[in-house]
């Protein structure tokens, strides 16, 4: 018979102190994890990666890894993943008077781009986080 | 007793909705998914449906393909079986008790839930799953698992419903109108031998079983055949089955990218298989005791030779240890491996399958405690560096590198949700 104790083994450091109980053992809790501060809803959450230089005045640049939230509300403002026909795009959401909707770069280089009434436009989900290398190599 | 209530929430065209979640230029096409090793269509968008059959050949349906711009993909379980857990995690919200019945469709129990207007609670759950994951999917309420499923039938067809059904809302009459354009092949667990038996009676719609007469029921129908009559008059039979029972049965065959015309190669496909089943086997705790193996050429084509053969073999004690099930395998392969044939397809069965608690120790066999630890504990550790690493990252030289007979999927997408290197770029 297995013993249940290899089910669900985990491999942790350092060595079993098998002299006195630890102080400690009455308040452990889980070391921080990443993904609850990203990916609050882990349903909606997805990671992209951004290609291109538009939206470096937003501080997002070439490479970068984005997390986008389809459960947050699109509103003005809020830099989003959209789909203008047959390509996804990185920009600020603009709603302006007249309800007229833009999407614009943050980058001069780049016009805005009106898409009111288009049919062929939607807003894929809403970019939460922003995850940018410092070191190359690690 | 108070009547039941249940939902099934099924993701419209599972496959190929995946697909355009994200991928935003198949968005507005007409999109097929192809089975394993690209041979036969398992999913259809909806505007393609008229002209592609499911099941259908891939090599047929070339002219619909260039007419249409349809795109065809491979299957890509690694992003179907993510976005399906997702789905999955928003209906475990709305209700706690959840049957997954399959990659796309989920039973919900609701009968203690107090919900006012069931259609707008539909409706709900409809655009939060489209919310989270880009799925489109229909509900349908009822008594019975079986009418749900009958409902569900309706609901896909008929887009004047707007993808949510409550047959709980309708009088008994209106639910009647609908059963009698159900075909009783389309009942659920009705197969086809059992549903022409039944039209050999005049029964021809699910209406008509219904209301079939109870002399009759009870001299010539099953105890299933009962369960289903009394399921569509709505008293609930069939309970939500919250956890499955572990399969008696392993299975991993798959059909070559191209013919295998070596015993050297015929060893590495049989490895993987019994690799893989070995980690089905483990996944859900179990031992096997009995391995089967068979290689055989297409049957189709009739202008080669043709030849089958298969081999089992009663392992000396249960086991899990991938080593041990790939031994078996090859020793089986020896016994029947002809030369001179192209080989098709091969696969490796498990059976005589028991839970590894319950493992009998047998004090003169082959069989020893030390080394059975032994084996898990690698088996162990192989499996979780897999998981973590990705599938294949440790195995077995016997397996092969280059696996050049692996099945053909020319036309997969990427990774979007498993790997770092695959996220889509925008």
């Amino acid at each position: 018979m297995i013993d249940p104790v290899f089910r669900n083994v985990r491999f942790l450091p350092g060595t079993v102190n098998a002299g006195f109980p630890s102080p400690a053992s009455d308040y452990e809790e889980r070391e921080l994890d990443i993904n609850d501060l990203v990916m609050p809803h882990p349903t909606s959450s997805y990671f992209m990666r951004v290609s291109g230089d538009s939206m470096t005045g937003a501080c997002i640049y070439h490479d970068d890894i984005i997390v986008i939230d389809r459960a947050i509300t699109a509103a003005h403002n809020r830099i989003v993943v959209a789909r203008i026909g047959e390509e996804f795009t990185l920009k600020r959401l603009q709603l302006m008077k007249g309800r007229k909707i833009f999407l614009k770069a943050e980058n001069p280089k780049y016009l805005a781009m009106e898409v009111t009434g288009r049919d062929d436009f939607e807003v894929w989900g809403v970019v939460t986080w922003v995850l940018h290398r410092q070191l190359r190599r690690i | 007793m108070k009547n039941k209530l249940f939902a099934l929430v099924d993701a419209n065209n599972f496959y190929a909705s995946c697909e355009r979640v994200f991928n935003a230029a198949v968005r507005t096409k007409p999109v097929v998914v192809l089975s394993n090793n690209d041979s036969c269509v398992v999913a259809r968008s909806n505007d393609i449906k008229k002209y592609v059959r499911m099941g259908q050949p891939v090599f047929e349906i070339q002219d619909v393909i260039r007419e249409f711009d349809v795109q065809v993909f491979s299957s890509n379980y690694s992003l179907y079986a993510t976005l399906s857990a997702r789905f999955k995690a928003v209906l475990a919200e709305f209700c706690a008790r959840q049957e997954i019945y399959s990659i796309d469709e989920s039973f919900l129990e609701m009968t203690d839930m107090l919900i006012e207007d069931l259609t707008e609670y539909g409706r709900a759950l409809k655009v939060r799953v489209l919310q989270d994951t880009g799925l489109p999917v229909s509900v349908c309420f009822a008594a019975t698992k079986c009418l749900t499923k009958i409902g569900m039938e309706i609901v896909k067809h008929d887009p004047s419903y707007g993808g949510v059904l409550d047959l709980t809302g309708l009088a008994e009459q209106e639910q009647d109108a609908l059963l009698a354009l159900v075909a009783i092949e389309d009942v659920w667990g009705i197969g086809h031998r059992y549903a022409s038996f039944l039209r050999n009676y005049g029964i021809e719609t699910a209406k008509q079983l219904k209301y079939a007469d109870e002399t009759w029921i009870r001299k010539y129908l099953t105890v299933t055949g009962e369960r289903i009559v009394l399921e569509l008059r709505g008293t609930a039979c069939m309970p939500l089955e919250l956890e499955r029972p572990p399969k008696q049965g392993i299975m991993s065959s798959k059909t070559f990218g191209r013919e295998i015309k070596t015993q050297s190669e015929m060893e590495e496909a049989l490895a993987n298989y019994a690799a893989r089943a070995g980690e089905k086997l483990r996944q859900q705790d179990s031992l096997a005791s009995c391995l089967t193996i068979f290689i055989r050429t297409n049957s189709f084509k009739t202008d080669i030779p043709q030849y089958a053969g298969s081999y089992t073999i009663n392992l000396p004690y249960p086991t899990a240890f991938t080593p041990d099930l790939v031994r078996a395998a090859l020793y089986g392969l020896k016994q029947i491996y002809q030369e001179g044939y192209s080989y098709y397809k091969a696969g490796v069965s498990l059976t005589k399958i028991t839970p590894q608690s319950a493992l009998q120790i047998d004090l003169f066999g082959e069989f020893a405690l030390t080394q059975q630890y032994k084996k898990a504990r690698l088996m162990l550790v192989v499996d979780a560096i897999n998981r973590i690493y990705g599938h294949d990252t440790l195995f077995f030289a016997i397996q092969g590198i280059t696996r050049n007979w692996r099945m053909r999927q020319f036309k997969l997408s990427q990774r979007f949700t498993t790997q770092w290197s695959e996220l889509l770029t925008i």
